[in-house]
């Protein structure tokens, strides 16, 4: 499974939807995920992925990774991933 | 003062998954303590618990709750459905603005912090689910209460040790007693059926390896229970107005310290709570016919707290009964003396006194009628519940049949 498929899988669950339902567009807010589901996907991916995101639910915009849509995710755990290679 | 009736009753234990199994199986001496299963339990020395069984909360619990809902919750949550599916109370407007819920538990989310322990020593994991702190806390099984049935008044959680419930079931009833809210949700639940829950016990030195004797001379030790027992207190115009159905009447409380050691009990301390909780539901000694102990089955406990009682009763301690129902769900620790209380309903309203089994041997040191073994039909007016806690703190309740 590519990397888009398993974070779409993984927001999908948190939002209760097909995996169909989450477009690359889609904003977390769109997919009707609050702030507690926005922590527990970070950990999900986090989980997936084995990579730290550097995340603070005080700041969330001011944070380096960027949530504001699936897209951003992708692009953002895709750079985690380059950057925290063993 | 306003009077305070109970208008719904919920359990899950050992003994049942709802008041009516629980009552039937300690009116039939059952018991419910067995062998542990659990992670890791071949590690203990401790074999043997009054552990919930075939309480399944997936399918039961959506998989966000899930995630949110530590084992004490859950049982939390399944005890308060009854007690407030019993009570027939939607609360809207006024009533959910002044009621709340105040719940007794000594370790919380004792299998929560367990499991994470375990992640990140031993498995050497360094990341851990999001909600392992709102999992955790005392007072998140107060707060789903609080959530699932709109309750927006005083809410918050009592952590006593032993005597937990007791003591937040006696806050509530002087909320209500004072007019301070029309209902309040209580009782309490525990879950210290894990690994480290009974590790820590028996670092203590003070559990039983084979089962729950409470007065009997070749008594050995506690066994731990697990589960809740929930209530809906209600003043008594407010019940009567609607039509409730009315379980008991609570006809007051007493608390005391004693203020001696932190584990070692005291005749004084309890005795004082005893006399206490009578003189604020305004009886005499002669009142009481049945007394559902603290009764855990130690050396220390039983003969204290029979001493206690010989005490405040002088001779009517003799014509009373005492029994201990810890023998038949083990020692629920801060949940233990919410689902005791349906042992206290019980009497007064279907005239059954539940017994204490295990009994095989009279102890000279605790020589009252403790109903051995098996249940025993009589009318009772009145009855007390004892609740004496590590730390020396104690909470009695008293209740009246309506």
């Amino acid at each position: 499974m590519s990397v888009t498929d398993k974070i779409i899988k993984i927001i999908a669950e948190q939002a209760v939807l097909e995996t169909s339902d989450v477009t690359m567009e889609s904003t977390l807010e769109d997919l009707g995920i609050d702030s507690l589901g926005l922590v527990e996907s970070i950990f999900a991916i986090e989980e997936e992925f084995d990579i730290t995101v550097p995340f603070n639910a005080n700041e969330p915009t001011n944070s380096d990774f960027d949530i504001s849509s699936i897209s951003k995710i992708i692009e953002g755990v895709e750079r985690l991933l380059k950057e925290q290679a063993v | 003062m306003k009077r305070v009736v109970i208008t719904g009753a919920g359990t899950i234990n050992a003994l049942g998954h709802s008041v009516a199994d629980t009552m039937t199986a300690m009116a039939e001496g059952r018991c419910g303590i067995g062998p542990l299963a659990f992670r890791d339990v071949g590690r203990l020395s401790i074999q043997i618990g009054g552990q919930v069984r075939g309480f399944e909360a997936e399918g039961r619990y959506n998989r966000q709750q899930m995630s949110l809902y530590d084992r004490f919750t859950q049982f939390t949550l399944a005890a308060a459905a009854e007690a407030i599916a019993q009570s027939g109370i939607i609360f809207s407007g006024e009533m959910a603005a002044k009621s709340g819920v105040v719940l007794g538990t000594a370790g919380g989310g004792v299998s929560t912090w367990d499991d994470n322990y375990r992640s990140v020593y031993e498995d050497g994991k360094n990341r851990v689910h999001p909600f392992v702190v709102p999992k955790l806390m005392n007072n998140a099984a107060a707060s789903h209460v609080s959530m699932e049935y709109n309750l927006k008044g005083p809410s918050f959680t009592v952590s006593t040790a032993c005597a937990s419930s007791n003591h937040a079931m006696a806050q509530a009833f002087q909320m209500v007693r004072t007019g301070m809210a029309p209902t309040m949700v209580t009782g309490g639940s525990e879950s210290m059926l894990c690994f480290g829950g009974v590790k820590a016990w028996e670092g203590l030195r003070v559990m039983s390896k084979d089962a729950c004797r409470p007065f009997s001379a070749n008594r050995n030790g506690m066994v731990q229970g697990e589960g809740a027992g929930i209530f809906v207190f209600e003043e008594y115009e407010h019940a009567r107005a609607r039509g409730a159905d009315i379980l008991c009447e609570v006809a007051g409380f007493a608390m005391s310290s004693d203020a001696t050691d932190i584990v070692m009990p005291s005749k004084n301390g309890a005795a004082r709570a005893i006399s206490g909780a009578l003189n604020d539901a305004r009886l005499n000694p002669e009142d009481v016919g049945y007394i559902n102990a603290h009764g855990t089955g130690t050396a220390a406990n039983d003969k204290t707290e029979c001493a206690a009682v010989a005490d405040v009763f002088g001779p009517h301690a003799d014509k009373l009964m005492i029994s201990s129902t810890k023998s038949m769900h083990g020692h629920l620790i801060g949940g233990t003396g919410a689902v005791e209380l349906l042992a206290c309903i019980m009497a007064l309203r279907d005239g059954v006194i539940a017994p204490t089994i295990g009994y095989e041997e009279a102890d000279p040191e605790c020589a009252l009628d403790v109903v051995p073994n098996e249940a025993r039909d009589a009318k009772v007016d009145v009855v007390l519940s004892n609740a004496f806690a590590f730390g020396g703190m104690n909470a009695v309740l008293a209740l009246r049949k309506v």
